[in-house]
């Protein structure tokens, strides 16, 4: 590759024209037209072979009624009818859609509070070590994060031993185990999860924005919630939208969390897609369903995930 | 006035950020207290051992057999992350320079992979990988991670090297460098600190990939300690006092490294997530 790719471009290399500004931008144009094909080969071998075919398979799978050995037969649309029509299925939909509130907007509203916060604690060695602390949940394995709070939420755990040391002891249950609470229960873990990380970023991206635009809303006697509004918030914007988008695939992309804490009981109460597809796919043998909650489960992502990155493109 | 209204934001300041990191660091500390609580009693969430059982985490080693684990995490590590920098590079710095529209087509082709959810791949992945007879081996997790890491590698190697300032590449080009010289000996030490962040993300990937460990990997000594976890919870569940100690061995070597390399973890962090 490297020896071919050599070649190409030294016979070029004379056709470089006179090194007026203007024309200085063609030498780029080197080699053959396809040069660069070449780099990326590997990469897109790669992609190509582990991420876009299982793609198209995925969408081939899902007008198919397949249990993984047989014959498939030809399903239609029926599939994805069945995904919006049966509550089983679309229950997981709508749990993806609260997750995201514990996951995006819990996080990015805590994570703006602390970061406005912080950025006037001065003293470097605090702020050193609380960026560490809020960073922690964002390097352990979700898994690990699931294991802990499943603990946390237990009959005997924190949660409940809290509740008690403050006299609100009638209140105490599992949390993870009642129709109720699980769902929240499992947001709570996203939240914390998430929540260091807006925040570093966050904070970051503060103090980017320009000092002299807080100095000057102060003498134009702005108060703290409009300097907030007119300062901060706009100074944020390319961070609130990676905060935005980061945590939404992670809301409905959640499996570690379910999987470890409640394996999406009781009944459906927490099932996410994620979940669902891998428990149709593996143990239902209904693998044209799972793809086709998993081709819609790609389009949710994407119609969720452009017209934020959109907004962040603006200026 | 104005003294004892700073005083109070400030208090309150304090106040809330003291909530925040109580309510990150607890769980954690309730990992450990348990993990030293006497096996076979029912200890309550946080309760501070008195006799601190420090051979639990022995016990717990041996049931999790961590040292198989971590020669597997790591052959994972080793099997992925080399090749996937050096994967991205290639191609980050080949669309970079790739000027035709084919090479935009291609470009979006990666984009296009940056928000695909795995969870969407894994039926067919499993079938794909079974038929090629790597199903419950270390390549069924090496492959499909190295397809995965692309979009975000290429993404990133790309956007690097664009950023180089193009007059470096023509003044090396006019001294009659070729194409791989001038990748070598300019651009490439010029976009080594992303080539590192990129190292530490995919490092932190690999480690704590979960989804596919659980559905390609049989034997959870074949997988990685992320994997493990759900073994061990489904081994240990009712022995709350050994679940968390092994929870914490699994969980330590991601903690020793982001302590070791704290700033780098951040940094890679940030800048992956802004970019």
């Amino acid at each position: 590759m490297t020896s071919s790719n050599t070649r190409a471009s030294s016979a070029a290399a004379p056709a470089a024209g006179p090194d007026t500004p203007v024309r200085r931008r063609r030498p780029s144009r080197r080699g053959s037209r396809w040069g660069w094909l070449l780099w990326t080969l590997p990469a897109l071998a790669v992609y190509g072979g582990f991420v876009l075919y299982p793609l198209v398979e995925t969408v081939e799978y899902s007008f198919y009624n397949w249990d993984g050995i047989g014959v498939a037969t030809p399903a239609g649309l029926a599939n994805y009818q069945r995904v919006f029509t049966e509550s089983a299925l679309y229950t997981s939909i709508i749990n993806s859609f609260v997750l995201i509130v514990f996951f995006t907007v819990i996080p990015v509203v805590l994570g703006l509070i602390s970061a406005v916060l912080m950025r006037e604690l001065k003293g470097r060695g605090v702020g050193t070590l609380i960026r560490t602390l809020l960073f922690l949940p964002e390097v352990v394995p979700l898994a690990g994060a699931a294991i802990a709070w499943t603990w946390m939420y237990s009959p005997d755990g924190v949660v409940n031993q809290v509740l008690q040391a403050v006299g609100l002891g009638s209140q105490e249950h599992a949390w993870l185990g009642d129709f109720s609470t699980a769902l929240p229960a499992v947001g709570i873990i996203g939240t914390w999860v998430v929540t260091g990380f807006c925040t570093v970023l966050l904070l970051v991206g503060i103090a980017k924005i320009d000092q002299s635009l807080f100095e000057a809303a102060r003498l134009d006697g702005a108060g703290r919630w409009q300097e907030f509004r007119a300062v901060t918030l706009p100074g944020l914007r390319r961070e609130l939208v990676v905060c935005v988008t980061v945590t939404i695939i992670a809301a409905l992309a959640s499996f570690d969390v379910v999987y470890i804490s409640t394996q999406g009981g009781p009944g459906y109460s927490t099932m996410v897609p994620g979940l669902q597809i891998y428990q149709l796919t593996f143990i239902k043998q209904q693998v044209g369903q799972a793809s086709a909650l998993a081709v819609v489960l790609v389009a949710l992502v994407l119609v969720l995930i452009i017209p934020i990155q959109r907004l962040g493109r603006e200026r | 006035m104005n003294i004892a209204e700073s005083a109070t934001t400030r208090a309150t300041r304090i106040m809330i950020l003291a909530v925040l990191i109580v309510f990150t660091v607890v769980p954690l500390l309730s990992m450990i207290t348990t993990a030293l609580q006497k096996q076979g009693t029912l200890p309550s969430g946080l309760s501070f051992p008195v006799h601190p059982q420090w051979h639990n985490f022995v016990d717990a080693w041996n049931a999790a057999d961590f040292l198989a684990l971590l020669k597997s995490s790591l052959l994972i590590v080793l099997g992925v992350v080399p090749l996937a920098v050096v994967f991205s590079t290639l191609a980050g710095y080949g669309l970079a320079t790739a000027r035709t529209r084919s090479g935009s087509v291609i470009y979006g082709l990666f984009i296009l992979g940056l928000t695909l959810p795995a969870e969407a791949l894994i039926s067919p992945l499993y079938y794909e990988l079974r038929s090629m007879g790597l199903l419950d081996s270390r390549f069924a997790l090496i492959f499909p991670l190295l397809g995965l890491f692309m979009p975000f590698g290429v993404f990133w190697m790309r956007t690097a090297f664009q950023s180089l300032p193009p007059e470096l590449t023509e003044a090396a080009e006019l001294d009659g460098a070729s194409s791989w010289q001038t990748f070598r000996r300019v651009q490439l030490p010029l976009v080594l600190p992303s080539l590192s962040s990129l190292t530490i993300l995919f490092f932190l990937w690999t480690w704590n990939q979960f989804l596919l460990v659980i559905v390609l990997i049989n034997n959870p000594a074949d997988g990685n300690m992320a994997g493990a976890l759900a073994t061990f919870q489904g081994e240990y569940g009712t022995n709350v006092v050994l679940l968390c100690a092994g929870a914490l061995i699994i969980m330590a070597p991601s903690l020793v490294v982001f302590f070791f390399f704290q700033r780098q973890f951040v940094r890679a962090l940030l800048q992956g997530a802004v970019k």
